[in-house]
């Protein structure tokens, strides 16, 4: 994307509480941008890598226990249980993949989605742990140093900001990286990638681990601004929800995670007056989406860019694969 | 350079390929040639790794590679190229081709973060070398198009380069010339050649006889799995077992 459009972006988004007619829009967009940053996840392992990771929703909900509990039960301090909710979701998602991921494909998901089930199934009735389904209260928010209190929306709206930014820029320069066109040789095909010298289980690990990761990250933080928690963060619907974002935004570019989430966010909160009756503007929305923009938002604006690039340029590029055209056939002639 | 002993594959009670030995010497394009079903893609799959033998010996420069999973075969020099290749179609041809080379990098995730000295290093080499792997194709001037917007024939030279890319010492082609026309087949013949002259050995699997006939330096014919002939394109050709597999053994076939 041109650096432009990305300074207007960062620069609404840090307006965005001064436009805001009300706290509860912060809110909203401060929700969105939590699960903007577990999208990106879902997008390194699912949109970069090709393997349908559906215990994704389960991963973060880790997250938000793993924070929630730290501090509610064992009274650390929000800055130490962020970390230690990173570990803890890098550490199991490592050992889900060593074994999720000797699966391929299919198998692979279906897999997942059962992983997914079973940390819900977990946080529900190990109740010693968790608290079962009453789940758990007076999660910690994250500490201003005296500074700041992100109690407050808007404060924490900029928190939640900042990460979102990290979380891209880390995303672009994984995406451009050697590293990044590994992940997508693995989804061209496993076996061309094998033929390219590519260790595909270092690499599916690696990219598991950084989706759990990130899940991890987005389910802290959601823990730190709700500040109460259920067993339903771990709902599969969650995950379904960010598999519908990752889509519509574009599965496997820079900007879909981002866009999808926001828009359809938003989209479900000013249609919030039919209540049950979205999904009757919702559902074919998303059927015209998938027929018109099968890539998603950005999918879709990426491959009109470049085409757009190339027509006009027509006359160079004609030129030229005439001559290659007329050589080619040429030197046929001679070979034969 | 690549010397095969004795190398079975059974599936079930099947023998995909059966008991067959060969020597692919260096600088030669060598052919393997046989009916369908006689086990020639199986065969490119245990060289490089794909497929775990069943039992023999596959040795590469006098290194025993016989149980190295691909990865590990491609790091040794063996390249290859599939029937039909999935590629990136809505990104560039040369995007496609820098992973190429990922292989003969070490940068990890660490580097990424801090885009360290050594990334930048290898980003480059990786670029340059996927860039002078497409030149070697003639495709230079389709570095910037998105695959979906190429032919089927450049899409069969992009292969090429992506195995090229990974500075393989043998290249296995499997089916190169299918579903191009005759003047693409020439001209995919003087590649293999050129191929050969930058000091690769070239293997590959293919059904078109008159471009085998021309191209190859030596020939082997396999049918159900075993190797029932080798040798020169004329004493192939002349080879009244190889005949016989071609036009209809009927029930001595087999035997």
């Amino acid at each position: 994307m041109k650096p432009g459009a990305k300074l207007a972006m960062l620069a609404f988004a840090l307006v965005f509480p001064f436009l805001a007619s009300n706290e509860y829009q912060v809110y909203v967009m401060a929700s969105a941008f939590v699960w903007a940053i577990a999208v990106y996840g879902l997008n390194i392992i699912t949109g970069y890598c090709g393997q349908l990771n559906l215990a994704h929703g389960g991963f973060f909900a880790i997250g938000a226990y793993t924070l929630g509990l730290l501090t509610a039960d064992a009274g650390w301090g929000f800055w130490p249980a962020l970390l230690g909710a990173l570990l803890m979701t890098a550490v199991l998602g490592f050992l889900v993949g060593i074994v999720s991921l000797r699966l391929k494909e299919h198998y692979f998901a279906i897999f997942t989605l059962c992983v997914g089930f079973i940390i819900y199934l977990l946080i529900d009735k190990w109740e010693e742990l968790t608290h079962g389904a009453i789940g758990v209260r007076d999660i910690a928010a994250p500490y201003g140093f005296g500074l700041v209190d992100f109690t407050d929306t808007t404060p924490f709206y900029y928190l939640v900001l900042a990460f979102l930014v990290f979380a891209i820029w880390f995303m672009g320069r994984l995406s451009r990286s050697l590293l990044g066109r590994t992940f997508i040789a693995i989804r061209n095909g496993d076996e061309l990638a094998q033929s390219l010298g590519i260790n595909l289980m270092r690499n599916k690990l690696l990219a598991f681990v950084l989706s759990t990761t990130y899940a991890g990250l987005a389910g802290a933080l959601y823990a730190g601004m709700v500040r109460i928690i259920g067993p339903e963060e771990a709902n599969i619907n969650h995950t379904f929800d960010m598999i519908t974002y990752l889509l519509v935004g574009g599965i496997g570019t820079l900007t879909g995670p981002l866009l999808g989430t926001v828009g359809i966010v938003w989209i479900t909160q000013s249609l919030q007056f039919l209540e049950e009756y979205r999904m009757i503007i919702f559902g074919p929305l998303l059927v015209l989406l998938v027929i018109f923009a099968p890539r998603g938002i950005s999918g879709s604006f990426l491959s009109w860019m470049h085409h757009k690039a190339q027509s006009l340029a027509p006359g160079k590029k004609q030129a030229q694969s005439k001559v290659t055209a007329a050589k080619q056939a040429g030197e046929a002639e001679n070979n034969a | 350079m690549l010397k095969v002993e004795r190398l079975t594959k059974m599936f079930g009670g099947l023998a995909a390929v059966n008991d067959v030995s060969v020597e692919f010497e260096t600088g030669k394009i060598n052919a393997i040639i046989g009916p369908n079903g006689a086990g020639k893609s199986t065969f490119f799959n245990l060289i490089s790794g794909l497929h775990q033998p069943t039992s023999g010996r596959i040795l590469l420069d006098g290194v025993d590679v016989t149980h190295l999973p691909s990865d590990k075969v491609a790091m040794l020099g063996v390249g290859r190229t599939f029937q039909t290749t999935n590629l990136f179609e809505q990104a560039t041809v040369l995007d496609n081709l820098i992973v190429g080379h990922r292989l003969r990098t070490r940068s990890g995730l660490w580097d990424v973060l801090i885009n360290s000295k050594r990334l930048q290093r290898e980003e480059k080499a990786a670029r340059d070398k996927a860039q002078e792997a497409l030149e070697f194709v003639e495709l230079g001037h389709v570095a910037g198009q998105f695959i979906a917007d190429i032919t089927q024939e450049e899409r069969k030279r992009v292969a090429f380069a992506l195995a090229l890319a990974t500075d393989p010492k043998i290249v296995l082609l499997d089916e190169p010339a299918a579903g191009v026309n005759p003047e693409e087949t020439a001209s995919f013949a003087r590649l293999m050649r050129k191929m050969v002259d930058k000091g690769l050995t070239v293997c590959l699997i293919e059904h078109k006889m008159d471009m085998i006939m021309n191209l190859a330096d030596k020939i082997m014919v396999l049918d159900h799995g075993e190797k029932i002939a080798e040798g020169t394109p004329e004493e192939i050709r002349n080879n009244p077992v190889v005949i016989e597999a071609y036009l209809g053994g009927g029930e001595d076939a087999a035997a």
